[in-house]
Formats: structure tokens, C-alpha cells, sequence
């Protein structure tokens, strides 16, 4: 099933045309709305005229999330606020969240999309869905939401957490599509084959994954275990959400809604683009958003673009899947976490040595974080209590700025690797296959 | 009426215990009273040690989290409910005991007790358990 022929089904030739016209008007639209740009634009002595095609977007800054960061909360955003209407946030590095704000056009665009992927998927109004991503500031809970309601079918917003009235639901109500993270669905898999209900009494046949990196290999133990088809469905909230790219049955990469978002693949070293087909560092061009439009943002994720069309008549490109990231992003429970962002509440903390490591690993398909710390000299006591004290108070301090939960390990002094520069500070022992 | 105890932080892995009995005896540091208080990823190590300087030192060298904490050793006869006449007068003046932990010596039982108010424990054993108690300062 293909949602919106017009455009997923488009000659290169008129893709090209479209994009060209887009672009056009978005760089006069952020030229004249958003200062950050007008400023980054004028110091390299580009006007919008200079602008002509969609070649030409290779004249035009990148955006980074530092930039975000710089300009928080609202600094990027083009429409006034009197045309948002809502806002999402992503975790930050050092406190501070990013934001993105959206208009009205910007989520029907949005919705669209998503019904786009939904059909891809092979689901249609006939369709019943569980959406077990995190509803609030996180995108993927509320974009599938709407997603799914505008593609006409019903959505149970389950949000994540209470497994077991998830399963409960699923059954009762005959639901037919899950969407949530990869190891999420690997996790409730084990609990449905737990609860011993067979599953003929389900009416599960598809998974809507995403949220985190995964691999054949997983795909092919969900379905096998699961008795499903599951499609990988790519975003990010920078960019719009869930939906900037999606699987169709061929499953072999995932097209881009390049009408909306526009994609380039570049050396994440010199910043120049790869011919296609080469592995780089994902960047994204947000062609029609009205509220937070982004010009050559950089994902930091690795991959590479596929021109070739495919079997399924789509001629959209084609992103293969990421294989790693330019950064030191973890991607852990879908939860996006940097290094830095535990090393801020380690420096804040008196009680602990400047020195941590962690270590992620995966425990029954659920991510697991532990953070090794040393308490510092004069805090250790003789008391246990006290010791645990101290470990509640890292935790909780944690726990509330990454967004989840981590295990936190008191070391020994002296006992984490302290050389400054290659430290090995993350050990990411996740096998993905 | 107090003495210095040592303890030391040790993370929960294999032959940890061991590392700290060797540093210990290759400074010809004996130790009396041993106790092991342990969470789920680490223990602390309470001793009662013979030269609890040298001990110190020799620990810190070797790169070990030590503490020195003054608590109480009492001695008081080795038979059935001496121990519970002890605490029976602590518990009276609401005396909150963090941990404890005893050994004998033939006729002699000591206890080790780490009060969360030493003076105010020192003063009621003082005066009120002199009979059956005495304060154990030799280690």
C-alpha cells in the first residue's frame, strides 16, 4: 500500500524540481525570520538569491546541536510563538534540553508522514495499534499517536512501562501493530510466551521499531518469536520525530520522506558531501517545517543513501541502516545519553572523585546502565548506610538528568583508569548482531 | 575509654580480602577482631588490628580507602546473658547502636560497639555497668 503516490512515487526529475522550489522559499523563510541563520549567512556572504536549486544547498552552513543548545529555548525558531503550538524536548548535555517547537502545519506534515510509513508497513483504518513509545516531551509516543489516527486506524496510547497490562490489552482488544523501541518489543515477546497465553488468541501481525539502532538479526528473532513482520520507522526530534524515514515490505533500507526532508551524506572529518553510495554522517534539511526549520542539521548518525529504485515502486531514497555515530552518543532504552551529561553530575557532586566510567549492557533484551564511581577520601565512612546514602544521592541526581535510571557501582579509589584523553569511559558491551 | 578501629572499603571481587589479610601480615600487623559488613557491590572491612598506624599506612599505600573510627570494646564474662545485661542498660538510655560485633577470649567475652553517641554510651556504662563491664583499652 503507498500513501501518497504523488510524492513517494515521483521521477527523480520532478523530486528534484520540488525539492528545488523548496528550498528556494525555505532559505528566504529562515533568512528572514530566524536571525542565527541570517547571521551564519551573511558572514559567509551568501544572500537567498544565491540559492537556485537544490544544488546549491552545499553553499549553505550546517547546524549542529551545540547551535540548538546555544539558542535555547527558542532562539531557532522561525514562527512566532503565537504559531506554535507545541513543543518537544530532547535530554541535554550539560541540563539543558532542546526544544523544538511546531506549528499546526508542521504536525499535519508530520502526521502525514507518518501515515505514509503506517501504509508501508502494510497497516491501513483496518488497523488496531499499541504505542508503547514514552508519551510527553520524547516525540515518539505522541508522532505515532497522531500518525496512526490519521492514517484512520485505532490507537491505544499505552506509553511505556505496565507490561502487563499492555499484554492484557493487546489480547483483549484484538490489537493488530506494536509500536516501540526494538528492545522493548524483544522484552515483551519473553513476558507474552511468560504469561501463557497462546498466540493464536492474539491478533498481533505487525512491529513498528525504532527509536534505537538494530540489526537483521534481531528483526529476525522478533518475527520469528512474535509471529510478525517488523518495519524499521527512523527519525529524529530535531528533525520532526518517528517518520523522517520508513521500511516498506522490501525491507531492504528506508526511504526518505525527501519531499519534506532533505538528505546528504557528508565526510564527518572535511564536511565535504560523499558521492552517493558511500558511508558518512547523516544531514537533514527540513524542506516545509514552518516552526523550527534547520538547514543542513547534522545527525551525527553513519550511513548511506541508496538512489536505486526500488521493487516496491517507490522511488524515494533509500537510507541503509545507521551503523554507528560520529559522536559519543549512547543510545540506551531509546533514551538518547552522552558521557558528558554523567560527568557533569559526578563534577557536581562533592562527594565523588571527577572520575567515572560506564558500562552498558544488555540483560533480557533490556538496556542496563551502570556507573562506576569512587566516593572520595574524606566521604567513605564505616557505615553502610552512609555508603548507600551517597549512592542514592548520585542516583537520584542521575536518574534526573539522563531520564533513566542507572545502577551506580562504588569503586575502590583509584580504581577507574584515570589517563586523560583515550580514557575508555564508556564500555558498551551490547552485542548487536 | 575508646579505641581506634579500622575499616576499609572494598569493592565485591574475589581475593579483595585476601589483598588486605597479606598487607597486614607482611607488616607483621595482627589482627584481633575482624568484621565484614557488605552491601551488594562493596563491604567494609572493621578491624581491630594490633598497630592500627602501621596498618593504616601500609593500607593507604596500596592504594585502599581507610577510615579510623573510635568505638567502644567492652569486656565482660564469657557466659550466657552477660551480653544481654550489657545491652539491656544501653537500650534503657535509648543508646542507638550502628553495629556491633563480638569474640572471646576463654573466661573473657569482648564487644565491639559502635554507638552513634560514644560519650553519652561511655557515661552510662560507666555508671551503671561497672560491676559487670569493663572497658577493654588494651588493643
Amino acid at each position: 500500500m503507498i500513501w501518497n503516490k504523488t510524492k513517494e512515487c515521483m521521477s527523480r526529475d520532478e523530486m528534484r524540481q520540488l525539492q528545488s522550489a523548496r528550498l528556494k522559499k525555505l532559505v528566504h523563510y529562515v533568512y528572514h525570520n530566524t536571525p542565527f541563520y541570517r547571521n551564519k549567512m551573511q558572514e559567509i556572504g551568501l544572500i537567498p538569491d544565491d540559492i537556485n536549486s537544490i544544488d546549491d544547498i552545499v553553499k549553505l552552513p550546517f547546524t549542529t546541536k551545540q547551535d540548538l543548545r546555544d539558542n535555547y529555548p527558542f532562539g531557532m525558531l522561525a514562527a512566532p510563538l503565537s504559531e506554535i503550538v507545541r513543543l518537544h524536548a530532547s535530554s541535554g548535555t550539560t541540563g539543558k534540553p532542546t526544544v523544538v517547537g511546531y506549528t499546526h502545519r508542521d504536525l499535519s506534515i508530520w502526521s502525514e508522514a507518518i501515515a505514509r510509513c503506517l501504509n508501508a508497513f502494510g497497516t491501513d483504518r483496518n488497523d488496531m495499534f499499541t504505542v508503547a513509545y514514552g508519551y510527553g516531551l520524547f516525540t515518539g509516543g505522541l508522532g505515532l499517536h497522531y500518525g496512526v489516527e490519521h492514517l484512520g486506524a485505532t490507537v491505544i496510547p499505552m506509553s511505556t512501562g505496565n507490561t502487563a497490562k499492555h499484554i492484557q490489552l493487546m489480547h483483549d482488544c484484538g490489537s493488530t501493530a506494536l509500536a516501540c523501541t526494538p528492545s522493548y518489543a524483544l522484552y515483551l515477546t519473553e513476558q507474552i510466551i511468560k504469561s501463557g497465553i497462546p498466540r493464536e488468541e492474539f491478533k498481533l501481525k505487525t512491529c513498528i521499531l525504532g527509536g534505537e539502532p538494530w540489526t537483521e538479526n534481531m528483526r529476525r528473532e522478533i518475527e520469528t518469536k512474535l509471529g510478525v513482520n517488523a518495519y524499521n520507522i527512523y527519525g529524529l526530534s530535531e528533525i520532526m520525530g518517528p517518520g523522517v524515514s520508513y521500511e516498506c515490505e522490501c525491507k531492504s533500507g528506508s526511504h526518505i520522506v525527501e519531499d519534506h526532508f532533505y538528505p546528504e551524506i557528508i565526510s564527518p572529518d572535511t564536511l565535504e558531501p560523499l558521492p552517493a553510495g558511500e558511508q558518512g554522517e547523516l544531514v537533514f534539511t527540513t524542506l516545509t517545517k514552518g516552526g523550527m526549520p534547520l538547514l543542513r542539521y547534522r545527525t551525527k548518525d553513519l550511513c548511506s543513501l541508496d538512489y536505486t529504485p526500488c521493487d516496491c515502486g517507490r522511488t524515494c531514497v533509500r537510507m541503509s541502516r545507521i551503523v554507528g555515530r560520529s559522536d559519543d552518543m549512547l543510545i540506551i532504552r531509546g533514551v538518547n545519553v552522552f558521557p558528558s551529561q554523567v560527568e557533569s553530575v559526578v563534577l557536581e557532586l562533592p562527594e565523588f572523585e571527577p572520575h567515572y566510567r560506564l558500562v552498558v549492557d544488555r540483560v533480557n533484551n533490556l538496556d542496563t546502565l551502570e556507573v562506576q564511581v569512587e566516593v572520595r577520601e574524606n566521604y567513605y565512612s564505616d557505615e553502610v548506610s552512609r555508603m548507600m546514602d551517597l549512592r542514592k544521592r548520585i542516583a537520584n541526581r542521575l536518574h534526573s538528568v539522563l531520564g533513566i535510571s542507572a545502577e551506580i557501582r562504588l569503586m575502590e579509589p583509584h580504581s577507574i583508569e584515570r589517563s586523560e584523553g583515550k580514557s575508555q569511559r564508556v564500555i558498551d558491551k551490547r552485542v548487536l548482531k | 575509654m575508646t579505641i581506634k578501629q579500622l575499616s576499609v572499603f572494598i569493592e565485591n571481587k574475589t581475593g579483595r580480602i585476601n589483598d588486605v589479610a597479606r598487607i597486614l601480615g607482611e607488616k607483621g600487623v595482627n589482627m584481633n577482631a575482624f568484621s565484614l559488613a557488605d552491601a551488594t557491590d562493596f563491604g567494609i572491612l572493621r578491624m581491630i588490628v594490633s598497630d592500627v598506624n602501621a596498618a593504616k599506612e601500609a593500607l593507604r599505600e596500596a592504594g585502599f580507602a581507610v577510615m579510623l573510627t573510635d568505638v567502644i570494646c567492652l569486656s565482660c564474662a564469657n557466659r550466657p546473658g552477660a551480653l544481654s545485661a550489657i545491652l539491656d542498660i544501653l537500650a534503657r538510655k535509648e543508646i542507638f547502636i550502628e553495629y556491633m560485633y563480638a569474640f572471646s577470649e576463654g573466661e573473657l567475652a569482648n564487644v565491639v560497639i559502635r554507638p552513634t553517641d560514644v560519650e553519652k554510651c561511655i557515661e552510662t556504662l560507666k555508671n551503671s555497668a561497672s560491676d559487670v563491664v569493663n572497658f577493654n583499652t588494651k588493643y
